[in-house]
């Protein structure tokens, strides 16, 4: 029998956006519902619905209050939240190129000497991870995924960095993430990709969508240095492994 | 094409306009002018599309020259003392400036923020539908950055049409009102309490993504990490030391820290204009009273064009009247009830 799918909370925003939060934790079945009920404003808009924005364990909904009035919005909502979540279909899975360690990932050799094991394994485990994009926020382009193994859990930095490089693959807390402008980060360093998951000029703007699967591939630096001139010429670098 | 350059600028001026939506979904935030209003007002004045860019100017002075033939602006937001070649200006009016006269703006009195917005628009390449700079993100059109002096802007030059001012409806002077949530849970009724009855000032380290408060000392529940989730301008997030920040239009699209309240869509711009260390409060209100709020503002917006007035008659009435004194010719071709009463309000809102 199927379990019944409990309500979210529907958590005013002002007057304009509602949160709709499915937990308060980060939760791999929350995401799953943030993810569906974001599908299905997609696939069947609701009128006055301007912009959905997925995050780990709500979708925030922006509206127009113009149009429709936060009781009959939030009724609709509840009602969206709780049809059964619809299958995925045509889920992207992406392969990302990371050049890990060194001074593309200064964080690794720390990272391995407090899980007590070396840079290989821990380079051997995070691509043998699979990935889904739980949300992108922050900044344009930062990807969080969900999916690291539990053995590559660790607390966020004490100290965050106000700067890390554009491209920095990074873990934090039960989280890895994949991010594209150069900026702070309380994360540890692994490594750097090429792929640019933002790129104003090209076509697409924002490479991954929230809910694509995403693995990894170790490169060295060379082609490393290779793929970031095509990228900034353009290219997108990373592999669509079910196009 | 005419131009308008940049003669002089502070800090916090940049070109905004309605916002660049729809890509928050990706961590692209709606950057766009924290006076909605004023920046419609100002483009309004010159038959610009309301949210068209225009130059959102901070609170210290600037400078305006017209260079290779007229341009013709809107003034709005913030009031200074304003003049174009020793001739004072009034904001919320149309003023041409010829070919090599200067605009000049002191610092923002009562307010923070300026928009000035030229007949014709700005050139620049929108991203997302949107001029607007984000200066993070490398965006927004001509320019990727705050405004500094040299810069130029393009224009189509003035149509030669004749000046307007705006007659808006006075600032509200209460309270800035908030809806509750999304996560008060997160803290309890004392905090509340204090949040609600207490004077906060807007710290002078206050930009275009937060503006921080400085007040009592506002205590969670539970710590202050939560899972990060979507932020809107205007939400006011509670970070660990318990000095609220209330996001503004260059905020991160999502945040980890327990959102108290938000200001209500009507009350924003208001709350963005007002000045570094100067007291105000925070009211709750529901969420009927919040959406009626939202409506009336929306309406007040799409309304904007019946508030404009002709000022012609006016500006040349007085110039008429001192050059008819200079002249020590006869004042009695003036007719007087043409300009008194435009002159008493321009006054009023000098």
């Amino acid at each position: 029998m199927a379990a019944t799918l409990f309500p979210p909370r529907i958590l005013p925003s002002g007057d304009s956006a509602i949160t709709v939060e499915f937990s308060r934790n980060i939760d791999d079945a929350a995401n799953r519902r943030v993810l569906a009920l974001d599908r299905i404003l997609a696939r069947d808009p609701v009128s006055g619905v301007t912009e959905t924005v997925p995050t780990y364990r709500s979708l925030l909904v922006h509206y127009d209050p113009v149009q429709i009035d936060f009781d009959a919005l939030s009724a609709k909502l509840v009602a969206l939240a709780q049809l059964p979540v619809p299958p995925v279909m045509n889920t992207r899975r992406w392969r990302i190129p990371v050049v890990y360690g060194g001074e593309h990932g200064i964080d690794l050799e720390d990272v391995a000497m407090t899980l007590n094991t070396t840079p290989d394994d821990i380079v051997a485990r995070h691509v043998a991870g699979d990935y889904r994009v739980a949300m992108i926020g922050f900044t344009p382009g930062w990807s969080y995924l969900s999916g690291l193994e539990e053995k590559l859990h660790m607390p966020r930095r004490q100290n965050p960095r106000l700067l890390t490089p554009a491209g920095t693959i990074s873990i934090g807390g039960v989280q890895t993430g994949v991010q594209c402008l150069a900026g702070p980060s309380g994360w540890h360093l692994l490594g750097r990709t090429a792929v640019r998951t933002y790129q104003l000029h090209r076509d697409p703007t924002f490479l991954l969508e929230p809910g694509d699967q995403v693995t990894f591939s170790a490169v060295d630096a060379k082609t490393f240095a290779e793929q970031d001139r095509a990228a900034e010429a353009g290219e997108i670098v990373a592999e669509l492994m079910n196009a | 094409m005419s131009k308008l350059v940049i003669s002089a600028i502070g800090p916090a001026s940049s070109v905004q306009d309605g916002g660049r939506h729809g890509a928050q979904r990706y961590g692209l935030t709606p950057s766009g002018a924290v006076d909605q209003l004023a920046l419609a007002a100002a483009n309004c004045l010159v038959g610009n599309e309301l949210f068209a860019a225009a130059i959102e100017i901070g609170p210290f002075g600037a400078a305006f020259t017209a260079r290779e033939g007229a341009v013709r602006v809107g003034l709005a937001g913030a009031s200074r003392n304003a003049d174009i070649s020793a001739r004072s200006v009034a904001s919320d009016t149309s003023m041409t400036l010829a070919d090599g006269e200067t605009l000049t703006l002191g610092f923002a009195r009562g307010g923070s923020f300026s928009y000035l917005a030229i007949e014709g628009g700005i050139a620049g390449e929108p991203a997302f539908g949107s001029l607007a700079v984000n200066a993070r993100a490398g965006l927004g059109s001509p320019y990727p950055r705050p405004l500094q002096a040299g810069d130029e802007l393009q224009t189509a030059g003035a149509g030669g049409a004749s000046e307007r001012r705006i007659d808006l409806p006075p600032v509200m002077d209460g309270p800035i009102r908030v809806v509750m949530g999304p996560q008060d849970d997160e803290f309890g009724d004392a905090p509340k309490t204090l949040f609600l009855d207490s004077e906060w000032k807007i710290s002078a380290t206050s930009d275009r993504m937060g503006y921080r408060l400085e007040g009592p000392v506002i205590k969670h529940l539970h710590g202050h990490n939560i899972v990060s989730d979507g932020t809107v301008n205007g939400s006011i997030q509670v970070p660990g030391n318990g000095a609220p920040i209330v996001l503004m239009p260059d905020r991160g699209t999502s945040g980890g820290y327990p959102k108290i309240a938000t200001v209500i869509t009507a009350d924003f711009g208001r709350f963005a204009q007002i000045p570094a260390g100067k007291g105000f409060r925070f009211k709750a209100v529901g969420m009927a009273e919040a959406q009626a709020e939202a409506r009336k503002f929306a309406e007040l917006l799409r309304a904007l064009p019946d508030r404009l007035r002709a000022i012609e008659s006016f500006d040349l009435n007085i110039e008429a009247l001192q050059d008819a004194n200079v002249a020590g010719s006869a004042v009695s071709a003036i007719d007087a009830g043409t300009w008194q009463i435009p002159s008493a309000d321009a006054l009023a809102q000098d």
